[in-house]
């Protein structure tokens, strides 16, 4: 299969193998971790947190999507999930929120090896086409299941006390929790991105045949890629669930997979920064159109269109091709 | 009355006649897949959009021209078809060097706008379609009771699956469309102008997803979303027949439809998911799928 990644991309995208962060990258995280030290004192902490976690959402299926070539469209099972578990063990177990952020995530981590190992036997559109199929099983389960709470979701999860000393009823005191939270994944996936493993996945990407026939064993890179974007997502998830105290259906539906995929394109698929931008902006959106209703659904799909005809690259991909430099 | 393995014949052949109406959506929908895959080397994510099109378009003629449910299976394909050029000719046809993954990208778009700009428009209520008062009532068979419109949609549905197959595998046509999937250069080599048979091609698709669609409105209530799950079963039964074969679609489709309507009379809370378990199976024996060609 060949990869998603336009031809003209994979010139832009030159990256250093040691493990050293290039300059650039090292100033664009340190004014993100400045903006968003900042952003909760002009705009509310619990937009600021949303937008957070979807951010760490879209950069777990990039890690996929952008390096892997890998297109999941089922990336709200392990969002979703994650978000029925950690608000369970926090409602239910009573459990601190680190504990239950925890126990999500792992949950996360099991779920996208099952549903790894049996994705990864077909490629390309195939594939979307069967983590679609699985994220909708695990919608119907979720729908059925005695502790999912039907309908109505998990409401009411208790934020509690962050290692049973520090209160987060706060959206304040959450928000810093939140934000180490991301940066700590995003810093992990960067790690993943510029490590040797990293690049073994984009040369399976840009040619499986050729890695196959250099001795790596494709599919066991294929299988780990896929459970560590399964992982991150679970993350976002669990930590989501904490922050808005609700895990529903919402969060494993189709629509949230689309979503992520969408907030990946705009932004720019196998690009650092790009899901960053993405998940930014669609929130945003969502945030101020919320009244309008179904028009929201009909600007996303707007913006499919437009990203997939017009530019592939996404916003960051373009930047990157303007100041000629990977970001 | 007699009853077999506890469960009432009344409730096991009604279930199975769901399971068979289902399967014939399925069907017809894989198939329309199939085709447009074959082709087109895209995923038409917005086929489950363009079934519920077929279904609205149905009620819209109806309550607002008059137009009996006779014309609408005529005219609703047509016009669904129609949008379905369009779109091709405006969107699809420039992706088509490109991954196939942006394809399904931009069919994803699309179903999205379609579904969006519906429930605007009508609400998410479901909007009633009587049955036409020909297939109205029903038949008692002894061991059950036979809905005329019910046996009418599996015997179109089959009869619509059949002519296909019928067309491509059979006559001129056909061979024309075999031989493009195979290799479009060559076949444009001889003169046959492959762009346009690409074109009318997705427009077929299409119009096979708008005929079930305006097949199911008198069943199901038309909705704007009654097609986003709906796709999503069909995707899966795609996987599982694999969608190298006409025959094979078709088969899969009726075949999975059945196995549903089953699972609800003897387990009924595994029935939502039985056909993804289904998937999951044969992925692990058969990854190609049971028609698929190549691994």
């Amino acid at each position: 299969m060949t990869a998603i990644t336009d031809t003209n991309e994979s010139t832009i995208v030159v990256e250093q193998a040691s493990g050293s962060m290039p300059r650039h990258h090292l100033v664009i995280f340190a004014l993100l971790l400045l903006l968003s030290l900042a952003a909760p004192f002009f705009l509310y902490p619990v937009f600021l947190m949303k937008v957070m976690c979807f951010a760490l959402f879209a950069c777990a299926l990039n890690l996929l999507l952008g390096f892997g070539g890998l297109l999941s469209f089922g990336h709200a099972a392990f969002f979703g999930s994650a978000a029925y578990v950690s608000a369970h063990a926090a409602r239910v177990w009573g459990l601190t929120p680190e504990v239950a952020i925890i126990l999500g995530t792992l949950s996360a981590a099991v779920l996208g090896a099952v549903i790894g190992l049996l994705a990864i036997r077909r490629q390309g559109i195939y594939f979307a086409m069967v983590t679609l199929a699985f994220a909708q099983m695990v919608y119907f389960a979720a729908l059925q299941a005695p502790f999912t709470g039907g309908e109505d979701g998990i409401q009411n999860v208790p934020r509690g006390d962050l290692f049973g000393a520090i209160s987060m009823r706060s959206d304040f005191s959450l928000y810093f929790v939140v934000l180490v939270i991301t940066f700590g994944g995003l810093l992990a996936i960067y790690r993943i991105i510029h490590s040797p493993f990293g690049q073994v996945l984009k040369a399976i990407r840009e040619n499986e045949p050729r890695a196959i026939s250099l001795g790596y064993r494709v599919n066991s890179y294929k299988l780990t890629v896929f459970v560590l974007s399964a992982t991150f997502a679970g993350l976002a998830g669990a930590t989501k669930a904490i922050v808005f105290q609700l895990a529903s259906l919402t969060d494993v539906y189709w629509t949230m997979s689309g979503e992520v995929v969408l907030m990946v394109l705009l932004g720019g698929m196998g690009t650092v920064f790009g899901p960053l931008v993405g998940a930014a902006v669609i929130v945003t959106m969502q945030n101020y159109l919320a009244s309008f209703g179904a028009w929201v659904t009909i600007i996303q799909g707007c913006i499919f269109v437009i990203s997939v005809m017009l530019f592939r690259e996404g916003i960051v991909g373009v930047i990157a091709k303007w100041i000629r430099k990977p970001l | 009355m007699i009853e077999l393995l506890g469960i009432p014949p009344q409730a096991l052949f009604g279930q199975l006649l769901l399971g068979l109406i289902n399967g014939a959506f399925y069907a017809i929908l894989s198939l329309g897949l199939a085709i447009i895959f074959g082709l087109l080397n895209i995923i038409n994510f917005a086929h489950g959009a363009q079934y519920m099109l077929g279904a609205l378009a149905s009620w819209v003629l109806l309550n607002y021209f008059g137009v009996n449910y006779w014309w609408a299976l005529l005219l609703a394909p047509i016009g669904v078809g129609i949008l379905g050029v369009i779109l091709e000719r405006l969107l699809i046809s420039r992706l088509y060097h490109l991954d196939h993954l942006y394809g399904l990208l931009l069919t994803f778009g699309l179903a999205l706008i379609i579904q969006g700009l519906a429930r605007n428009q009508y609400g998410i209520s479901g909007l009633p379609y009587t049955i036409p008062s020909q297939l109205a009532g029903g038949q008692n068979l002894g061991f059950m009771f036979l809905p005329n419109y019910r046996g009418w949609v599996v015997v179109a549905s089959l009869a619509v699956c059949l002519t296909t197959w019928f067309v491509i595998e059979k006559t001129r046509l056909g061979a024309y469309l075999r031989a493009a999937t195979e290799n479009p250069t060559l076949v444009g080599a001889f003169g046959i102008n492959v762009p346009r048979m690409i074109t009318l091609t997705y427009g077929f698709g299409v119009a096979l997803a708008a005929f079930a669609g305006v097949l199911a409105a008198p069943i199901y209530s038309v909705n704007p979303n009654m097609g986003a799950d709906l796709i999503i079963v069909v995707f899966a039964v795609v996987v599982i027949g694999g969608m190298g074969s006409i025959l094979g679609s078709i088969v899969t489709g009726f075949g999975l439809g059945i196995i549903e309507g089953l699972m609800r009379v003897f387990y009924p809370e595994a029935s939502s998911v039985v056909i993804f378990v289904i998937m999951a199976i044969v992925l692990l024996v058969k990854p190609a799928g049971l028609f698929g060609r190549t691994a």
